[in-house]
């Protein structure tokens, strides 16, 4: 029978099928970080248990550590404790922890398919909702809480209930200047943050395919956006080729079997979707947030759209809070807002390819006068990388600050924060109130887009720099 | 877990759509591990100085500490943050009815004894709109939502989590009675994926 990429890779990790599409699942790698990791690694030990596969477990602390420069695991007090935690929870159970400094250490989302644990195939969870990211590799990732984090480590197991499966394909060419992250946002805008509730979404279509891996790792990021637990897409020999050498990934005779099996991972022709999308993609312009919602976007060269045009009164309600917090105002263009801040980093947009595209537009400019900007590489080896290539002192000249790994302020959990007020253009997933620190506006942006935010001192549409 | 078999009470209507885990927590709430549930949805509740917020209907007096929650679609959506649902709980929440949810949210619900409801946006509405008229009660047994003025409302629930939560099932302590099949599917895993398994050597080169 036809399936699709979804169902394969479901149907080889059920060890007892519980009826009503529920299933015992087997999970290959588990992932923790500092916000989640320290509670579920308690909630064993409270128990009396232990974890049953300390060697499919891999924990880094990225959410509450500092990104100043020259950090250490104190620099952000309150972050300390559960850096102290996630540390001694994992050494007590043989879990390989990858410590500050080291590389390894990074946004989970960024370091997992870096180092290529994450892997085509594999079943792969965190107490994260960006663990969708690593569907880009072909993987079935998905974001869980403490409780069941704390299940998969005493089991290696989670119950889950299969989902309805989503199918969207970016069929066309990508204009010039306009992103993968443009391509998403524009997506979530057109279906709403509540489409893909209870799906599992493949993408596909001409433009994935001519993506490379990190452009399909932020596709993914995003799905979560749209409301899916799950994004992904079928590997094929670009992510073949990205995963080769990579430490953890297969290698000699094995990377052989690897590669049998994993050429087998993709929707077979005649597998049926519950439902299917198709995005032209050359219609889509460089997009951007207006709203406190990811599905409020548009494209940077319209118009604020009115609330008042909007029939569901709740909605319309909505839509006028929203500009309110923002302090926009309807009917203006949304080009040449005055910026206060600009943030380049996060799991949607920090790998090194991101870092070069906004290199590229930094390049002998400067950063205007009254913004800061701040440059947070994914991970220990996206940093070491970008210093080899001289892309810290691009950023340093043009007036950013280059700091250490880790979410930053994407999420505010280590002390830093966008001020009450200021207006960011960041190249994160999630504008919500507060999101970046109270009374924050956040606009959404791909890297290139960041930048000419930043050098102009408002939003700009970057193909015009 | 705490058993979830029925709850009756004031259901507060917050009718407005993506509700999000930020706004239902601060992370940083998380991190300092302060009182979840005085924080709990603290941007709706409270003005800028920390005073309450007149203008939130969750602060009117039949409503606080209301064990009933009426939302807009998606509510939850977001993060995969536990302690959303714990101060929710915190606030004295047990149940929220709303046409969707967050995923992850969702089932974390479950994880904590809290009943997550999907009804279509007319029933909340209405619901909304009697709200201020008297308790509503939700059974799970039964499956049904009565409104204040006696009008009953059936819901479904997945027959795995409905039982799991009447009984206050633990998740852990029943996958552990299978340990032997976990055993035969590595296994037979480790013959066929060798690959998956060999994780203990970044220096295995
Ligand atoms: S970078 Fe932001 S979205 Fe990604 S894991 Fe960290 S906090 Fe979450």
């Amino acid at each position: 029978m036809a399936r699709t990429l979804f169902e394969k890779i479901w149907d080889a990790h059920v060890i007892r099928d519980l009826g009503d599409r529920w299933a015992l699942l087997h999970i290959d790698r588990h992932l923790l970080h500092d916000l989640s990791g320290p509670p579920a690694l308690t909630e064993i030990a409270r128990r009396g248990l232990t974890v049953r596969n300390p060697e499919l477990v891999f924990a880094t602390p990225d959410h509450a550590v500092s990104s100043r420069p020259g950090r250490d695991a104190k620099t952000f007090g309150l972050g300390g404790h559960l850096y102290d935690a996630l540390k001694a929870g994992s050494q007590a159970a043989h879990i390989r922890f990858f410590d500050l400094g080291e590389e390894g250490q990074g946004i989970v989302h960024v370091m997992g398919p870096e180092l290529g644990l994450v892997l085509p195939g594999v079943t792969l969870i965190c107490g994260d909702s960006h663990t969708c990211t690593n569907g880009g590799l072909g993987a079935l990732a998905f974001g869980v809480g403490q409780s069941e984090s704390a299940h998969a480590l005493a089991t290696q197991t989670l119950r889950q209930q299969k989902p309805r499966l989503m199918r969207i394909r970016f069929e066309g060419e990508m204009g010039r200047g306009v992103a993968p992250k443009d391509l998403i946002l524009h997506l979530i805008g057109k279906l709403g943050a509540a489409a893909g509730s209870g799906y599992a979404i493949e993408y596909a279509g001409s433009a994935i395919r001519g993506m490379p891996v990190e452009g399909r790792l932020t596709i993914c990021n995003l799905s979560v956006e749209l409301g899916a637990k799950y994004g992904l897409i079928a590997p094929d020999e670009k992510t073949f080729d990205w995963l080769e050498g990579r430490r953890f990934a297969p290698q000699g005779a094995e990377s052989h079997a690897a590669l049998d099996n994993w050429r087998e991972l993709y929707s077979d022709e005649d597998a049926v979707f519950d439902r299917d999308e198709v995005i032209d993609v050359a219609s889509i312009s460089p997009t951007v947030s207006w709203g406190t919602s990811p599905e409020q976007v548009m494209p940077i060269d319209g118009i604020i759209p009115d609330p008042a045009i909007v029939v569901d009164p709740e909605e319309r309600k909505a839509r006028r809070a929203a500009l309110d917090y923002m302090g926009l105002e309807a009917g203006q263009r949304i080009a040449g807002t005055k910026v206060d801040w600009v943030f380049i980093g996060s799991c949607a947009n920090s790998r090194i390819t991101d870092l070069r595209e906004a290199a590229i537009l930094a390049r002998g400019r400067h950063v205007a006068a009254g913004v800061t900007a701040w440059v947070v590489p994914g991970s220990e080896t996206v940093k070491r990388q970008a210093e080899a290539e001289g892309l810290d002192r691009i950023f340093l000249d043009a007036g950013f600050e280059w700091r250490e790994p880790g979410c930053s302020i994407c999420v505010a959990a280590n002390g830093e924060r966008v001020p009450t007020g200021a207006r960011a253009v960041s190249t994160s997933n999630r504008n919500f109130v507060g999101r970046q620190g109270p009374g924050a506006r956040t606009h959404l942006a791909s890297p290139a887009m960041a930048v000419a935010a930043a050098v102009a001192g408002v939003l700009i549409d970057a193909r015009r720099m | 877990m705490q058993p979830f078999v029925t709850v009756k009470g004031p259901a507060a209507p917050l009718m407005q759509a993506n509700v999000d885990t930020d706004v239902i927590i601060r992370i940083e709430r998380l991190t300092a591990g302060a009182d979840l549930g005085h924080y709990a949805l603290e941007a709706l509740r409270y003005l800028p100085d920390g005073r309450p917020n007149p203008d939130c209907v969750l602060n009117e007096p039949r409503f606080v500490g209301a064990p009933i929650l009426l939302a807009g679609r998606n509510f939850g959506c977001g993060s995969s943050r536990e302690g959303a649902v714990t101060a929710l709980m915190g606030m004295g929440l047990r149940c929220v009815i709303a046409p969707s949810f967050g995923d992850i949210f969702y089932s974390n619900c479950f994880q904590n004894g809290m009943l997550p409801v999907v009804l279509p946006e007319r029933d909340v509405e209405r619901l909304a709109t009697l709200a201020c008229k008297g308790d509503v009660t939700v059974d799970l047994g039964a499956g049904v939502v009565v409104t204040p003025d006696g009008d009953e409302i059936s819901f479904v629930i997945d027959r795995l989590r409905r039982e799991a939560l009447l009984d206050g099932l633990d998740d852990i302590g029943l996958t552990l009675k299978w340990a032997d099949d976990i055993a035969i599917w590595q296994r037979a895993d480790r013959a066929m994926r060798p690959w998956v398994w060999k994780t203990q050597g970044e220096d295995r080169i």
